[in-house]
């Protein structure tokens, strides 16, 4: 009986402490409370680094890490810059130059400015690829770049303005930038960037956000889909009646879906498919309604594929969700310049479907390394063909043996499928027999559709080599 | 500026032109502001507050209809109207909207209201609270000209006082000048006042002269960034 007692006592004690967090609900805040304030200075570099810490500057992967400097003899009416080296395609070190820039400590509030500001110039003309602010490696949540920023050899002031800048009231990423050599084949050159700052210029107008280009995409889907939309866009007029254009994060929009029952989509732009039916995506940018829609269109449950029940010990996978997948290099190679065929590879309920559109050939290569199916008998797949099967249907697939070096054909085998390989509505089972001598160097496989056929659209899953 | 502007602009009754897109108008009487040092307008003789919506009153306005010579010699694409959709008056507003629209053999509409016929002044206050578009090829205006004496004098002998002229590429500018005799078209005595921090399409201002015998005084809110004297 004492155990019931305690357990009362438990309870009693609960409904106390509920009680009292609701009475501290209906508190006033005491007059002593301060609230935490955030610096709101707007500065980042006039002629050295301004208030960002010790440890600010993290290059993108594969960048040359010591690619940014200051550089105390010369500057935007100063003697001091930053310098950006953009080093040679061929530099060891790294073959682009590309950073953040994160403030070491709290993050500033910069909800009183409009644009982050700069002046710059370059060694030679020069465009850099992205410019832009907002990237702290964590969330990224109010990333925003401009593309393609034009440089010359004197001192220019560059502006992007901030798409919503109430958003920015706890904001570590300052700046970051990404550069190459594309333009310049190869050849490495030198920028400088000055008087980098958050300003409240007020010059800037007319902002024009915009999803999906302005355009009202369909887009099919099924239930369980979960997907993120495009990032969006927002065109400002500045001052002197140029216009500027930044991509920006989803966050600095307002998503609405216009039926909750059949789709869903968060403040991250990310979406879930919950029910068949028809929803509209659209969205807003700090009150002004987004040009654009994108209107999904749910189709009903997604027919899975038959979940595979070989033992994990008898098969070399790749791609399926059910077994460990080998290194492949790619599952499209869009292979220039006949190839039309383009990837919509979804995710349903975790589970992942290759998805090739407009299709007319495509391949998937795995040379790194290259399967070694001697001890295999089988290639296994699944293919579905939405909506209704082609009647000139005929499919081929080529299974391609490397030699010695991984790299030089040595054998292909060859499978042809026709319409009477497939039933509507259904996913096909391919248990197709190896039969190449050697196959111990196997890194390709190709689709191709032959003689006419009017195939445009099919989904994979499930593609494995296995011995029974 | 010579003598040409006292008797060709300063004696001359003048009546307003517009094509701008938004407008609430006063020809002002009231004590000066205290930041503007100039002669005293106590005398309110016209006002138009456009405080019922619809068409704007027949008493005060009148129209500009078609393309003009050449485009009302400024080789302007539109052809005005008096459409509601090219202007009307909502919420105590006129809205005056330039449309790309094919309309008779012009790619463009808009409008173009004038008090000529209906009222006429020589000195005084005339202010308008404007707010103006923006996008490259537009330009709205809020001017005053000379009576033609049904044709008998021609521009620019009739005279010409623009308060308010903005360009649609140049969202920061606006500009005030005087046309007359020797110092008309890209000659006119002109100036542009620039806002520092803010752009003349995000909210209305208040464009005005003060106009007296021996001055014009170009004001853009309470800043007076202009004073055109006879010599």
């Amino acid at each position: 009986m004492k155990n019931i007692e305690f357990m009362y006592s438990k309870i009693a004690l609960l409904l106390v402490l509920i009680l009292m967090i609701n009475l501290g609900c209906e508190r006033d805040l005491s007059d002593e409370v301060e609230f935490a304030t955030l610096g709101t200075n707007g500065e980042i570099f006039t002629d050295s680094p301004i208030g960002l810490g010790s440890d600010f500057y993290f290059p993108f992967l594969g960048s040359k890490p010591t690619a940014w400097t200051v550089d105390e003899t010369q500057g935007y009416e100063s003697e001091a810059s930053m310098r950006f080296d953009v080093p040679n395609a061929n530099d060891p070190e790294g073959n682009y130059a590309g950073a953040i820039f994160r403030v070491d400590g709290a993050g500033r509030n910069l909800t009183e400015y409009d644009a982050l500001t700069f002046w710059a110039k370059a060694s030679q003309g020069v465009t850099i690829g992205e410019i832009g602010f907002g990237q702290d490696f964590l969330e990224n949540k109010h990333q925003v770049k401009v593309s393609n920023v034009s440089l010359s050899t004197n001192w220019v002031k560059y502006i992007i303005p901030i798409p919503d800048a109430s958003k920015l009231f706890d904001e570590r990423g300052m700046f970051w930038y990404s550069a190459g050599t594309q333009e310049t084949a190869g050849n490495g050159y030198t920028f400088w960037i000055d008087e980098l700052k958050f300003e409240k210029l007020g010059t800037i107008g007319q902002s024009r956000p915009m999803i999906y280009g302005g355009e009202d995409v369909d887009f099919q889907t099924f239930v369980g889909t979960d997907g993120l939309v495009d990032l969006p866009t927002v065109s400002f007029n500045l001052g002197s009646g140029q216009n500027v254009t930044v991509n920006a994060a989803h966050s600095y929009f307002d998503w609405t879906s216009s039926d909750l029952s059949v789709v869903i989509i968060d403040e991250t732009g990310y979406s879930r498919s919950i029910n068949p039916g028809e929803a509209k995506i659209t969205a807003s940018s700090a009150g002004v309604q987004a040009e654009g829609s994108l209107i999904v269109n749910v189709l009903g449950q997604f027919n899975f594929a038959p979940t595979p029940t070989r033992d994990p010990s008898n098969v070399i996978s790749l791609f399926s969700d059910v077994y460990d997948n080998v290194p492949v290099d790619f599952f499209n190679g869009y292979w220039e310049p006949f190839q039309t065929t383009g990837s919509e590879d979804f995710e349903i309920n975790g589970d992942n479907i290759l998805n090739y559109t407009n299709f007319n050939f495509v391949g998937t290569q795995f040379q790194n390394p290259t399967v070694d199916a001697t001890e295999k008998s089988n290639l296994h797949m699944n293919m579905f063909i939405p909506g209704d099967i082609p009647s000139n249907l005929d499919f081929l697939i080529s299974i391609v043996n490397f030699g010695d070096d991984g790299v030089t054909e040595s054998d292909r085998q060859q499978v042809f499928f026709n319409t009477s390989n497939f039933v509507a509505n259904t996913w096909s089972t391919f248990e197709i027999p190896i039969s190449m001598a050697d196959r111990s160097k196997i890194g390709l496989i190709i689709y191709e559709n032959i003689n006419g056929s009017s195939l445009t659209n099919f989904y994979l899953d499930n593609i494995y080599f296995y011995s029974e | 500026m010579n003598k040409t502007i006292k008797y060709n602009i300063k004696d001359k009754a003048l009546g307003f032109m517009s094509f701008l897109l938004i407008a609430i108008f006063v020809i002002s009487s009231c004590s000066t502001d205290e930041t503007q040092t100039v002669a005293k307008f106590e005398n309110l003789v016209w006002q138009d507050e456009f405080e019922s919506d619809g068409q704007p009153n027949p008493a005060n306005w009148g129209y500009d209809i078609g393309t003009g010579e050449n485009g009302w010699g400024n080789n302007e694409l539109q052809f005005y109207t008096e459409r509601p959709e090219n202007v009307t008056v909502q919420n105590g507003i006129l809205v005056i909207t330039a449309k790309e629209e094919d309309y008779n053999g012009s790619s463009y509409t808009s409008a173009r209201l004038l008090t000529k016929g209906k009222f006429e002044q020589t000195h005084g206050r005339f202010e308008a609270r404007i707010r103006v578009p923006y996008g490259k090829g537009l330009w709205p205006a809020f001017w005053l000209l000379g009576d033609d004496s049904n044709g008998t004098e021609i521009w620019p002998e009739i005279g010409e006082i623009d308060i308010m002229e903005y360009v649609g590429s140049e969202p920061t500018k606006v500009f005030g000048t005087v046309h007359g005799p020797g110092y008309s078209g890209a000659e006119g005595v002109t100036k542009a006042y620039e806002l520092e921090n803010d752009r003349f399409d995000a909210g209305f201002h208040v464009f005005g002269i003060e106009w007296a015998p021996d001055y014009i005084n170009y004001y853009v809110d309470d800043v007076l960034y202009n004073q055109i004297t006879p010599d």
